[in-house]
């Protein structure tokens, strides 16, 4: 088992009155395996991800519970301790690729970035190292978009950048929060294609988030369904799909677009 | 990118060109003639003829225009009326002390307030924040020149760190010299920080809410890295075109502080000029200035570009 | 509209008292602010003379009091003068645009290249020293950066509905500048204005400094500083007194500006 999570809790505090937003969260993921959260926006899904990334402002939310990684609690690290997980055993890639990447940095020195803070390796090796992960992401000519800045790719392009940066440093997880919600329909499916291969060729674990049933179901074998902070359902994604136990989880399945608005532009840059 | 460097240096060719409109049509409207402060009242007006077509002034005003700017191109800018000396000699030991306070006090504000508008975003909300911009605040509201009798009276009177009054010349000890310069810049540097530092404390702030910073955080940088590496130079953007814009302060503030040290420089000469009416060696002051100004607003916007790549080639 | 800020109500304190200071050295001085007295030269603060005297034996108070009075009063009339006309102007040029516009932006951007106070210098020169010359060459000069900021506001609205909407009823341009656009840029303007009484304050208090600003025989701060320069070390109070003025009412006022920002957000 490489991750187990035990009764997660959050509570948002910088709201009024204190908010919870996660309660008595448990679910584990094998070695390998593609495991998909499903649920509307407000569900906690998200909270959970970035909890167990230690995301979360702790002035403003109070985490409990356990998330067991490889035998470490990653929820009773101190920040510094956490770090030495954070882009090295596990990854995230974010919902917006437009906005997740800073600006005033080139592709590869973003790429490369978790290399340099957590391992020794050579200007040289870093780049290498670089250029094998934006392969591994299906980026086209990874030596031409080394040099380029973000704002000169489009989003499709950019939510690969965001991969292979989290891939640059070999993690075991990756957390992948709706990274494909911000794009078109047929960008969509090449970009669910590519991380189920980089699942099945590196053996890298992935967490899944999604508010699209559909999107999981093509990705995941297992699929943990929330609402208002809670699991309500979980099991084969197939199953869930096809016949749902839950009224929410019905909700979800009908509420799926069937062609998404295309949000953000995936041909604009320059 | 070539394209649109000639059509910048373009535009600083004719804004400089406007300046020097400017200024010599200010100086032609004047009432009253220049001859009357040379000659007096009492000259003939036959003394009066010969000097008016001395000086040129009976040529046609865009004639005169002409005459005055390839003069002053080729470094002739103009005798004094004052010193009956030509201007130029006149100006080029001025220029150095004003320069250097002027240069001095932008590198101070750069070590004052990047640090600690660093910091006070850093840790924004705290105590030491919280003291920073109470100091921000009164520190904006002292104006220049009593910035510098505040450091007269605190360095030199009572701390006796250096001799008020005491301007040595970069030619009796560049060491000393920029010993003394210290003073005078940090009297211009100090206003002009706290404004840079509540600057940049808000840019820093409102870029911390980026997306990409979380990406940062998420891949296990230290906040300390999150901040130089990543922040601060999304944050810097604003913060250098706010730089330039004050370096035509930064000119104005030296020669206001400059009389407070007894700086013999650019400004001392401008109010005496002023006061003895001496109109040639304002009207070049005041070009020189502006071209200064002009300049550096132009070298700002060339570091904008550098640092945001997304401006390239644009 | 949460609670009133800190920056508001320490402003607000701050401005009402140094006004209230300001007024009443208009009508009421405890000394005469130019009465000589060789007896009190540079006598330290006392019950008598609670700011202490100058090199001539005259009341600090008095005088601060009456050079508050006329650095407030030009102040006001600069910015007035370089509020209305670059009011009319920026609007003007935010709302029609085109060539009169980049004509006259470009005339604002070679004036502003000039640092103000520099060009107030000049305006001096040729016009000579004098209360109304530094108003009038001030007030000049504040115009382009109030052309701005009016020019950047009404272009922001000249595109929203509201806008549309008039224009398609047939309501008169100058009504739509007026009365359905001008209300809504108060919160900029008024936080232009605050940096802009500031300026003017720190301008003039800077030419009376260097000795080209009023005529000499109105009161004033900056030649009040001029002067205590020569007696910092034994009677800085002639200098601490009329800077305390003017930094009083600087950051009274900035602090209001900061109020307004805080409230556009």
């Amino acid at each position: 088992m490489l991750l187990n999570v035990e009764d997660l809790s959050v509570v948002f505090h910088d709201v009024q009155t204190p908010l919870p937003a996660v309660k008595d969260v448990s679910f584990c993921l094998e070695d390998g395996e593609i495991l998909g959260i499903v649920g509307e926006s407000g569900s906690g899904k998200s909270t959970v991800a970035h909890a167990i990334m230690g995301l979360l402002d702790p002035g403003s939310s109070q985490v409990t519970g356990r998330a067991i990684f490889g035998g470490t609690d990653l929820l009773a690290l101190t920040p510094e301790a956490l770090r030495r997980y954070q882009g090295k055993e596990i990854s995230i890639i974010f919902q917006d690729p437009m906005t997740s990447l800073n600006p005033t940095m080139t592709v590869g020195a973003q790429v490369e970035e978790t290399l340099r803070i957590h391992t020794g390796m050579s200007r040289a090796e870093r780049k290498r190292r670089a250029l094998e992960a934006m392969t591994l992401a299906e980026l086209d000519e990874p030596e031409r978009l080394y040099r380029c800045y973000p704002h000169q790719l489009s989003g499709g392009m950019r939510q690969r950048v965001m991969i292979a940066s989290a891939l640059a440093s070999r993690p075991r997880l990756l957390i992948a929060d709706e990274p494909t919600t911000a794009l078109d329909v047929t960008i969509q499916a090449e970009l669910l294609r590519t991380l189920g291969e980089i699942n099945r060729r590196e053996g890298v674990s992935i967490l899944f988030i999604s508010h699209d049933l559909g999107v999981i179901r093509r990705l995941c074998r297992r699929v943990i369904v929330m609402q208002g902070g809670q699991i309500v359902e979980q099991g084969d994604a197939e199953a869930v799909f096809t016949h749902p136990q839950e009224d929410y989880t019905r909700q979800i399945i009908a509420s799926r677009p069937t062609r998404r608005k295309r949000r953000g532009g995936n041909a604009d840059g320059g | 990118m070539i394209k649109t460097g000639i059509r910048r240096l373009l535009l600083l060719a004719v804004t400089l060109l406007l300046v020097t409109v400017l200024a010599f049509v200010a100086f032609s409207i004047i009432p009253g003639d220049p001859t009357d402060s040379i000659l007096g009242m009492n000259a003939t007006e036959e003394q009066i003829a010969v000097l008016r077509s001395q000086l040129g002034l009976d040529l046609p005003l865009w004639q005169r225009y002409w005459n005055w700017l390839s003069g002053f191109l080729t470094g002739d800018l103009g005798t004094s009326y004052n010193f009956d000396m030509p201007v130029a000699t006149l100006l080029s030991s001025r220029i150095v002390p004003t320069l250097t306070l002027a240069g001095m006090s932008f590198v101070l504000i750069l070590v004052i307030s990047v640090p600690l508008g660093v910091l006070s975003a850093r840790y924004a909300g705290g105590r030491l924040d919280k003291a920073l911009t109470v100091l921000t605040h009164l520190n904006m509201s002292v104006p220049g020149f009593v910035m510098g009798i505040a450091v007269v009276y605190l360095f030199g009177l009572v701390l006796k760190w250096f001799r008020p009054g005491g301007y040595v010349s970069p030619e009796e000890g560049l060491g000393a010299y920029l010993r003394f310069m210290l003073f005078p810049s940090l009297a211009v540097a100090l206003p002009k920080s706290a404004m840079t530092v509540k600057m940049l404390r808000s840019s820093i702030l409102s870029e911390l809410h980026a997306d990409y910073v979380r990406t940062a955080r998420a891949k296990g940088n230290p906040p300390g890295a999150t901040l130089w590496r990543h922040v601060l130079r999304n944050a810097m953007l604003p913060v250098v075109t706010f730089l330039a814009t004050i370096m035509a302060e930064l000119l104005a503030g030296s020669i206001v502080v400059e009389q407070v040290f007894s700086i013999p420089g650019l400004g001392q000469m401008l109010v005496s000029s002023i006061g003895n009416r001496d109109y040639p060696v304002v009207q070049a002051i005041i070009v020189l200035v502006g071209f200064a100004v002009v300049v550096c607003n132009f070298l700002a916007d060339s570091v904008y570009h550098l640092l945001d790549p997304r401006l390239k080639g644009r | 509209m949460k609670k009133r800020s800190w920056y508001f109500t320490c402003g607000m304190g701050l401005t009402a008292f140094m006004l209230l200071y300001i007024v009443v050295g208009f009508f009421w001085t405890p000394c005469d602010p130019t009465a000589l007295s060789s007896a009190d030269k540079l006598a330290a603060p006392s019950a008598a003379h609670i700011f202490g005297c100058d090199h001539l034996g005259r009341d600090v108070f008095s005088r601060t009091l009456a050079g508050a009075g006329t650095t407030l009063v030009i102040a006001l009339a600069v910015v007035a003068v370089g509020f209305v006309f670059g009011l009319i102007i920026g609007a003007l040029c935010g709302y029609y645009g085109g060539v009169l516009d980049s004509v006259v932006m470009r005339l604002c951007d070679a004036i502003t290249a000039f640092p103000s106070i520099l060009l107030a210098m000049v305006v001096i020169a040729i016009t000579g020293a004098g209360t109304y010359n530094v108003i009038a060459a001030l007030g000049v000069l504040f115009i382009p950066s109030f052309a701005r900021l009016t020019r950047g506001e009404f272009i922001k609205y000249r595109e929203r509905d509201f806008v549309k909407a008039a224009k398609l009823a047939h309501v008169s341009d100058l009504r739509i500048l007026f009365v359905h656009i001008l209300p809504n840029t108060w919160p900029v303007l008024l936080s232009g204005l605050t940096i802009g009484f500031n300026n003017a304050v720190l301008s003039e208090a800077s030419m009376s400094f260097l000795g080209i600003g009023v005529g000499p025989s109105e009161a004033s701060l900056g030649r009040m500083l001029s002067e205590g320069q020569s007696v910092l070390l034994s009677a800085p109070w002639c200098t601490f007194f009329p800077a305390l003025v003017i930094i009083l009412l600087v950051l009274g006022v900035g602090l209001l500006g900061e109020a307004a920002r805080e409230r556009i957000g």
